[in-house]
Order: C-alpha cells, then structure tokens, then sequence
C-alpha cells in the first residue's frame, strides 16, 4: 500500500504527551467504583435476570448494597460473605434479595480472608467461561479465515433481533465481514441493561445478552455455511460501558464500540463516570479478545472536517493509550477515523487520502476503523453513491483495516436489503480493483497530499502539548474536542461514582491485570 | 440545448415524467420482493409496478440478494397526467432556516442566546425525541439545538414533575419550554400537557414563553388546542424547531420591539 514516512520524534513526543495525559486522569480517578463496574463484577458472577417489576439483579443486588452505604467495598466480598455464610451462589443470593427475604449488610462477617478467596475463586470462575469463549473464536478464526482486508462492517438496525438476523444473514452471504447490530437510540442513557430478546426499538436494537447470544448463533451458522467467520458488533458507549463489555465477553462477541470520550461529549454523561468505566470495560475487551473500535469519526460531525483533521488524530493518541492502560494489544485497538470533507473543496480527494495515509502510519499495527461520508450526503443517493466509491477506493489505497460500508441512502433511513447490497457490492469491487494500486505509487515528497499529511502531524503535536498543559478535564470543559464542551462534574450519571472503601475489591479486575500483565499507571510494555 | 419552449413544456399545466423525450413518461424503479430469483420473480417485479400505475414494465437487473429475496430495477411509463393547477400545497407557518441563517437570525434580531428548557414530563421515560432535538448529536446528521451557538439548552431529561418544568422555567428565565410526550396510555398525555399550561398561567409568565409540545402522536393543530404554540411531530428534525423558536422567539422579543418583558 502506499506509505507516508513519518517524523519519527514527533510521533515518539505525541505518544509521551498522551501517556501522561491519560496517566493524570488515572490518577484522579483511581480511588473511585462505579455502580456499573459493580454491575459488571455481579453479571461476572452470575447474576442475571428481573424482578417482578423488571429491574435488572445486578441494579438490585448494587442498589441494595448501596442503601446500606457498602458499595464502596464492592460487590465482590459482600456476595462472597453470602455465600460463605449460607452456602448460596451469588445467582441465588440476588433471589433472594431482591424478593426481600435478605439483607447483605447484616450478615455475619465471615471473615475477611474466607471472603476475599472466594471472591477470587468466583472471579476465576467468571474468567474461565470468558476464555473458554476467546479460544472458541480462536479456532473458529483458523478454521474459518477472513481472507481479504479490509474488513467490510455494515449495520443492522431494524429494531427486531430477529429481523436483524435476516439482515444479518443477507448481509454476510453479499460479502460482508462484520455485522454491528445498531442500538436503539437513547440506550447509552439507561442506568441498566434490558432484559430478553426484543422485538421493538428506535432506530435499532436494545442491546441485551440474549439478542447478542441469538445473533452469535445466527451469525455462527453463516459463518459455517460460508466457511469464513463473521465478526460481530456491538456497543459499549453509555452508562453501562462495562456491563455490556461483560455481556460481550460471555456472549462472544469479536468487537465492540469502546470510546474514551465519546459518551462525554456525545451523549452528556459525566466524564469521571466515563473515564472510570471505560478502563474497567476495556479490560473486560482484553481478556475476552474483543477488538475494540474509538469514535474519532464522530468530531467531524460536529466540527468541519477540513480544518479539524487534528483533533482526529489527538484524540486517537489518546483513546490508544487509555487502551494499552487496560490491557488491550495494539492489534486489538480499532481507532476510527472518516472520510468526511466537503466534497465541493477542491482537492478534497487529496486531502482524504492524507489523513487516511497518517492514520494508517502512525498506528502501523491498529486494526484502524475507517468510517464513510455522510454529512455531505443529501436524499441525492446517486451522488452519495458515488461517494463512497471514492471513500472505498482511498480506503483499499491506504490499507485500511476495518471498512465501514457506506450507504447511498445514508441520509435518508436506515439501509433496505438492496442499499446495503449495492454498497457491499460497490466496496468489494473496489477491493479487488485496487488490491495493489497502492504499492505501484510513491508519495511525492511534498505534494498535495505529503504536505497536508506534515502539516496534520504538526498541529496534532501542538494540540496535545496543550492538553497536556491543562489537563484532559480541563481541555474537555474548553471544546477541544468536537467542539462540544462538558464540565468535569456535570453530565448524566455521576450519581453512580463511588469513593472505594479501604476494603475495597474487584477480584475481576486483579486478575485480568495479573495474566495480562497489567500493572495501574503503567502500559503493557510488549507492543 | 435544443427543446421546446418552457411554455410547451409544461403544455396547459398537465406534466408527466420526462426521461428522454416530452410527456415519455418513463420512471425507474427499484424494489426488493421477498421471492426466489427467476421468471416468476421477473412477472411479480412487472406487477408491482403495473399496481404502480405503470405501462410497459420492464426488469433489466434481477438480482438475488439471499435466500427468498429478489432485488430488481426496472424501467415503466405513467401516462395519466398530473394536474398542476389542481394541486393544494400546504404552507408552513414558518421558514424552515439553514443553520448559519437560525444562528444570524438569533444574534441579529434578538441580539443574545435564546434559552430553551426542555423535558419529557409525568411518567414519561422516553427521552429519544427529546435529546435527538436537544443534544449536541441530534439527528440523522442534523445537529441538535446544542450545537448551536444561539441556544442555551438545559434538558431536565425524562420523568420531569410538570412542576418541576415550571420552576426550572422561571429559574432560568427560559424564552421556550419543549415538552415531550411519547407514552399515551389513556391518553394521558393530554391531561400532562394540558396541566403544564395551566401551571404556567398560574405563574403568571404564559405570554413571556414560547410553549412548544413534541412527540409522536403531537401534530400542530392539537398542540394548539391544548394551548400551546407549536406542536411537532414525527419526522421533526432539530433544524425544524431551531428554526421555529429562531423566529418565533425573535418575533416575540426582538431587539427592535416595544414590547418589554
């Protein structure tokens, strides 16, 4: 493919900024839990299902626990005293709590070391059924190999999970890799997962265990038939970043939308909140061998993509290093990025093409994520088809990971069979088309596209220097990112942080960190 | 470029589709049917589009899309006519503004940000209609009122007490209140939005706000039966309200009026 030669120093400085960057906010957050993480820590071990009146066990289980001011301990040991003092599983202890026949706080202690080893025994136990489904895909992937680069990603969105499936199906017979199951909008803002298979949503489909297990299965099934597996999608932005990270892993998922920021500046929720969800959930991507995929693409939606191409690339610094805090290998870090810039700006082809090749050489070993135009497309679906023929060519050109196929009707609804048809056709054909166009050419030294490629270099080193000087909270609060501007304790959700007590654990998280080597404040040193 | 004259074009008023001649009428579809490839797929494809009102349909591209579905395009003629002058175009009470234009007409007429309250009240826990008008993302690519530099935007989010709305109104000196109501068991969101208005005349500031109602079974005319100014209903992107409370809180306040509030 065609390469752009980076400043070697530069890249090494922005890579030094981000670290410390992320490192500071760490450092705030660190002595804080989350109801969600908690929630997670619950799901992890065992517990599942509703009440009478439909609210999730996890909630009930972190909401009891929390009335009795105990949260801040975690829910790992309180469900490991139950446990020990009654011989119940966590599964059953939830029962019970939530038909009122137990109180978790006024159970005799059994004693702190008991305790704390069946925490870590519940939590190896979890660990073990997270692995058993990482190796399934391990083998699945070396019986069923993907083939060609990049992978074409589409979205089903119907709102029926079996609906979806059908779509699915389709889809993937067409040539399409990996199948995201959109969410129903508003989702990101529910303080706790729904429960079952759905069959209504807006705008897409609730994201649950069970509509991730029956389309894991679908998609399993196609996978034999066509013999080349296909990934599944998911996300885990929101006010249950780890919990769906935790339902992902148990359901096999192989990617998941996990952004560092994007829930703060998208959807208003609180940034601490965020940022301590987000280590947790990612750690859960880790272990379970999930890629996960950052919603860079998502500024240009709010900012003009000509002139805002850096923060793009600041924010991926960024997203990249909270990821290697939390375990997860560079071949596991999807960072996205768009091809978005208005059309009508002459040589914005050229333009694209520079981003594209910056982002694929700064990140040499990422799976990165390139996402296609849509703001500059009207109801004029010939024109948005043509388009994305451009955007799946500089893709091919420019090596590309991860593609999400761009829709002709993009502006209009969500894909018919046939949109999405004709767009998995146009990207496939570009595939082939272009396969080695990309190592036939040389980047002339200063051309168009090398000179805009420096210059985006340069003001993203500028940008990190100074959030670097502020401090990421602070940057935030200023619009640095997308324009959009969030204070650091306002937002949905930061009701659901908690101060750790001194005996506070999360059983889960000590030991991702001990097999994967993870150590708090510091990255995983083998990229 | 060769032709006939505007006039003859348009001959009286009747007009058809013009593809590659006057009055040829052709028009080309695409569709996909829920059939297996082949010729009985191929006749289904034409019948959907004689039910179309379509002469001489033609398939030229079927393509099978998985198992059981077809996808074709095709080519057919309309000759009836449409009537020009028989046709009834319903006018919108306001303009809908390009976004550079909502944000000029704000700092030029009003001069200052237009605050805009807004919550889905009662028992309502749907906040999707509200944040994709409100929040920064909005809405099929059409920002919400956040985005713009013009509006100060506090979303109390869902469940919101009528009350609640009204004292938060007043705190903030709101110039617009947005109502959401999705949830329409027994009609009970017409008792929830009749009531707001009835608080908001209690407390005396009716005529100091811009009262707007939205959702999926909202139109217009029955936000102005309950009282309010404006209502909004599917298919509402936040450009369409940004635009509206642009006007309609610029009529009501600018700069240039006597009006004191």
């Amino acid at each position: 493919m065609l390469r752009f030669e980076v400043d070697r120093r530069l890249v090494e400085e922005c890579h030094r900024l981000s670290s410390e960057i992320v490192e500071q906010v760490r450092k705030e957050t660190a002595g804080f839990t989350t109801v969600a993480i908690e929630r997670s820590v619950a799901r992890l071990f065992g517990i599942d299902g509703v009440n009478s009146q439909g609210v999730p066990l996890p909630n009930v289980v972190v909401d009891h626990l929390r009335a009795a001011d105990k949260l801040g301990d975690g829910v790992a040991v309180h469900l490991a005293n139950a446990c020990n003092a009654l011989g119940l599983t966590p599964a059953e202890t939830a029962q019970r709590v939530s038909e009122g026949k137990l109180d978790l706080s006024s159970l005799g202690w059994q004693g702190t070391e008991a305790n704390r080893k069946t925490a870590r025994d519940l939590a190896k136990a979890a660990l073990e059924r997270i692995g058993a489904r990482r190796r399934e895909r391990e083998s699945l992937l070396e019986a069923l190999p993907v083939p060609e680069t990049p992978w074409l990603y589409v979205i089903v969105a119907t709102g029926n999970i079996y609906e979806d499936v059908i779509q699915a199906k389709m889809a993937a017979s067409q040539g399409a890799d990996v199948i995201a199951v959109i969410r129903s909008t508003g989702q990101s803002l529910l303080d706790y997962v729904p429960y079952g298979a759905t069959t209504e949503g807006y705008g897409g489909t609730y994201a649950t265990q069970e509509n991730f297990r029956i389309m894991r299965e679908a998609l399993d099934e196609e996978s034999h038939r066509l013999g080349r597996y296909i990934r599944l999608v998911n996300y885990c932005s929101g006010l249950c970043m780890p919990e769906i990270a935790a339902m992902g892993a148990i359901e096999r998922l192989d990617m998941m939308l996990n952004d560092a920021m994007y829930g703060i500046l998208f959807r208003d929720i609180n940034a601490e909140r965020t940022f301590i969800d987000q280590g947790f959930s990612r750690m859960l991507n880790a272990y379970a061998g999930v890629i996960i995929n950052t919603g860079e693409d998502n500024y240009l939606t709010t900012v003009d993509a000509f002139n805002s191409g850096q923060s793009v690339l600041a924010s991926q610094f960024i997203n990249y290093h909270f990821a290697r805090r939390a375990g997860l290998r560079d071949e596991a870090i999807g960072l996205g990025h768009a091809f978005q810039i208005d059309p009508a700006i002459e040589d914005s082809l050229s333009y694209e093409i520079a981003s594209a090749l910056l982002v694929r050489a700064l990140f040499p070993r990422c799976p990165v994520k390139y996402m296609p135009p849509t703001v500059h497309k009207t109801g004029d679906i010939f024109f948005a088809h043509a388009l994305d023929a451009s955007f799946n060519m500089v893709s091919v050109l420019t090596g590309q990971s991860i593609h999400l196929v761009g829709m002709l009707t993009e502006a209009v609804h969500t894909p018919l069979l046939q949109d999405r048809y004709a767009s998995i056709r146009a990207a496939k054909y570009m595939r082939t088309a272009a396969k080695r166009l990309g190592e036939s050419l040389i980047l002339k030294e200063d051309s168009v596209i090398d000179a805009r490629s420096k210059g985006l270099l340069l003001k993203c080193a500028d940008l990190l220097r100074d959030v670097r000087r502020k401090g990421l909270f602070q940057a935030i609060e200023e619009g640095v990112f997308a324009g959009v501007k969030r204070t650091r304790s306002g937002g949905k959700g930061r009701e659901g942080v908690i101060r750790k007590s001194e005996w506070y654990q999360n059983p889960i998280e000590e030991l991702i960190r001990q097999e994967l080597s993870v150590e708090p404040g510091k990255e995983d040193s083998n990229s | 470029m060769t032709g006939l004259p505007k006039e003859h074009m348009e001959q009286d008023g009747f007009v058809l589709p013009y593809g590659d001649h006057q009055n040829d009428g052709l028009v080309q579809v695409s569709f996909t049917l829920p059939v297996k490839d082949g010729p009985l797929g191929d006749e289904a494809a034409r019948q959907v589009m004689r039910s179309m009102a379509l002469k001489e349909p033609q398939v030229v591209e079927s393509t099978p899309l998985g198992e059981g579905y077809t996808f074709f395009v095709g080519y057919g003629k309309l000759t009836r006519p449409v009537e020009l002058a028989k046709l009834k175009v319903a006018r919108p009470l306001w303009d809908k503004l390009e976004p550079q234009a909502i944000e000029r007409t704000i700092r030029e007429r009003l001069g200052r940000e237009i605050v805009v309250v807004g919550a889905a009240t009662g028992s309502d826990a749907h906040t999707v209609g509200l944040d994709a008008i409100l929040n920064y993302k909005g809405f099929a690519g059409d920002h919400g009122l956040e985005a713009y530099s013009g509006f100060k935007v506090v979303n109390m989010g869902s469940q919101v007490p009528n009350e609640a709305l009204v004292q938060r109104a007043l705190e903030v000196k709101a110039d617009a209140v947005l109502v959401s109501q999705v949830v329409t068991q027994g009609n009970v969101h017409l008792s929830n939005l009749t009531n707001l208005v009835e608080l908001i005349e209690a407390e005396g500031f009716r005529d100091r706000v811009v009262l707007v109602a939205g959702g999926p079974r909202i139109t217009h005319a029955l936000a102005i039966e309950l009282g309010y100014d404006a209502g909004f209903g599917p298919g509402t992107k936040p450009q369409d309200v940004a635009s509206y409370l642009a006007q309609e809180v610029s009529k009501r306040k600018s700069l240039y009026s006597n009006r004191a509030f």
